[in-house]
């Protein structure tokens, strides 16, 4: 690459860099028409030099397509009306950092988002209420249902029908957390067995 | 007789359960494939030759349309299962129960990757603020209040408004047929992919025409005569006129598009720049 095409693009990567971070809309990230004007027609290969740039620091450009399904080529009228956003890499946020959410209300979100997959997308508020309540006090139950429609990861329809929103869409890899949820008791079995042999060792050790 | 007649009763109550029970797979109440669609085809058939007035013609008419949507819905559900995405949903939630809260945020922080995004204030945008600031007229200069004095009720006739170009002197519908055929003879004689520059349609020898001009095409655009295509990288408006008026624009729920029609524009337009 010669020094003036790199200088080009160094400033294209400063100006996608600004755009992606800050938020220019009510929403964060930029839509893919934004950048297209502002960068020009080779903006995804300025993304690429931006995601280069994030990768050490486990972060990500995400792209969320107007189509629920994420086509596999996409062409630049399917760049152009998707989003854009910098998201943290997967499973890089551990139990110690929630990334300032309560560990009960991050549950809850997870729960909810699972409840609701599995009903195909859409599930009635009642049941989720219903489901959120074996494991949390009641008035908390709405007041963090409603949080999460304003946040962006759930929206309701006049009937009371709740549905996975945007943030969830952007966010949350909904295969992954699928088979994660349907491997989880053995995990957890898994994890408690060393647990109850260091018990039983050190029950012998404190016996001896 | 008495056999016709009953034999109708029983057919409206059939078609009155099927309609019930379509309805229910409508809200989710029940499975899409409980419902046995050639079954319920066969019923409305035999039924049908005994339908005479509108309110029976009717009836059958929307249990086929219900119909219609269950069939939409087992399709749905057929793809959704052979999804890659699909998991029995009764499994799912089992296992949503029997998982404890921190089992449920390990398995979530796995999925999980939040997004990042800043607000901030810079000394740019605050010296951006401070100008505006200055600029903005006081509260008393902008609210000013209206002097109205009042005036006895009286009566004006259709020409006095003509004169005082309240109204044209034709018909609104009339002037919106006339301007269509303007329209659609201006868009064949300037391109041949049946789509005129929005300027280049409205611009006129004066600015009062040219803004004339546009609330007319605002109607047509609202009324179903045309419609408008707009290219957001560009910044470029066409208006593509319909051969025929299009009734749906009126009745279904549409985007309003403001476009300003401003006397620099105009003169720009006039010099022949783009707008």
């Amino acid at each position: 690459m010669s020094s003036k095409k790199k200088g080009v693009y160094g400033s294209k990567v400063k100006k996608a860099t600004q755009m992606l971070f800050y938020k220019r809309h009510q929403k964060p990230g930029v839509k893919g028409w934004e950048l297209h004007k502002a960068l020009g027609s080779d903006y995804p290969k300025v993304l690429d030099l931006v995601e280069d740039y994030l990768k050490p620091l486990d972060l990500q450009v995400k792209t969320v397509f107007e189509e629920e399904k994420t086509p596999e080529k996409p062409t630049i009228e399917e760049l152009d009306k998707a989003r854009f956003f910098v998201a943290l890499s997967s499973g890089t946020v551990t139990k110690d950092k929630l990334m300032g959410w309560r560990i009960d209300d991050l549950a809850g979100l997870a729960i909810t988002i699972s409840f609701i997959i599995s009903k195909k997308g859409q599930a009635a508020r009642k049941d989720v209420e219903k489901m959120l309540g074996e494991k949390m006090p009641n008035w908390k139950i709405g007041l963090n249902l409603d949080r999460y429609i304003r946040y962006g990861y759930l929206t309701q329809d006049e009937q009371g029908q709740l549905f996975l929103d945007w943030r969830t869409r952007a966010e949350v890899d909904q295969k992954a957390l699928i088979d994660m949820l349907l491997s989880a008791e053995k995990q957890t079995q898994e994890a408690a067995e060393p647990k109850l042999e260091q018990e039983e060792d050190a029950e012998t050790e404190e016996g001896k | 007789m008495q056999t016709v007649k009953h034999d109708k009763k029983l057919g409206r109550e059939k078609l009155e359960r099927i309609i019930e029970m379509c309805l229910a797979i409508e809200n989710h109440a029940v499975e899409p494939f409980t419902l046995n669609v050639d079954e319920i085809i066969k019923i409305v058939r035999e039924y049908f030759p005994n339908w005479e007035n509108p309110d029976e013609l009717k009836l059958d008419a929307e249990v086929l349309h219900h119909l219609a949507s269950v069939i939409k819905m087992q399709s749905e559900w057929v793809k959704q299962r052979s999804n890659s995405l699909y998991t029995d949903p009764f499994l799912l939630e089992e296992k949503i129960r029997q998982t404890s809260k921190e089992g449920m945020v390990d398995v979530f922080l796995g999925a999980w990757s939040p997004l990042i995004e800043f607000e901030q204030l810079s000394l740019h945008s605050l010296a951006q603020g401070l100008l505006y600031w200055e600029a903005l007229a006081p509260m008393g200069d902008r609210w000013k209040d209206i002097d109205v004095s009042e005036v006895a009720m009286g009566s004006v006739s259709r020409d006095e408004l003509v004169k005082q170009r309240v109204l044209g002197d034709k018909e609104f519908s009339e002037e919106l047929e006339c301007y269509w055929q303007e329209l659609k003879n201006k868009t064949a004689e300037k391109s041949a992919d049946g789509k005129i520059a929005y300027w280049n349609f409205i611009g006129a020898d004066t600015f009062l025409l040219t803004v004339q001009r546009a609330f007319l095409t605002s109607f047509l655009i609202t009324y179903g005569y045309a419609t408008l295509e707009i290219d957001r990288l560009e910044e470029t408006i066409f208006i593509v006129p319909f051969t025929k008026p299009r009734k749906e624009a009126l009745t279904e729920q549409s985007t309003s598009v403001p476009i300003a029609v401003s006397c620099e524009d105009w003169q720009k337009w006039k010099r022949g720049e783009q707008i």
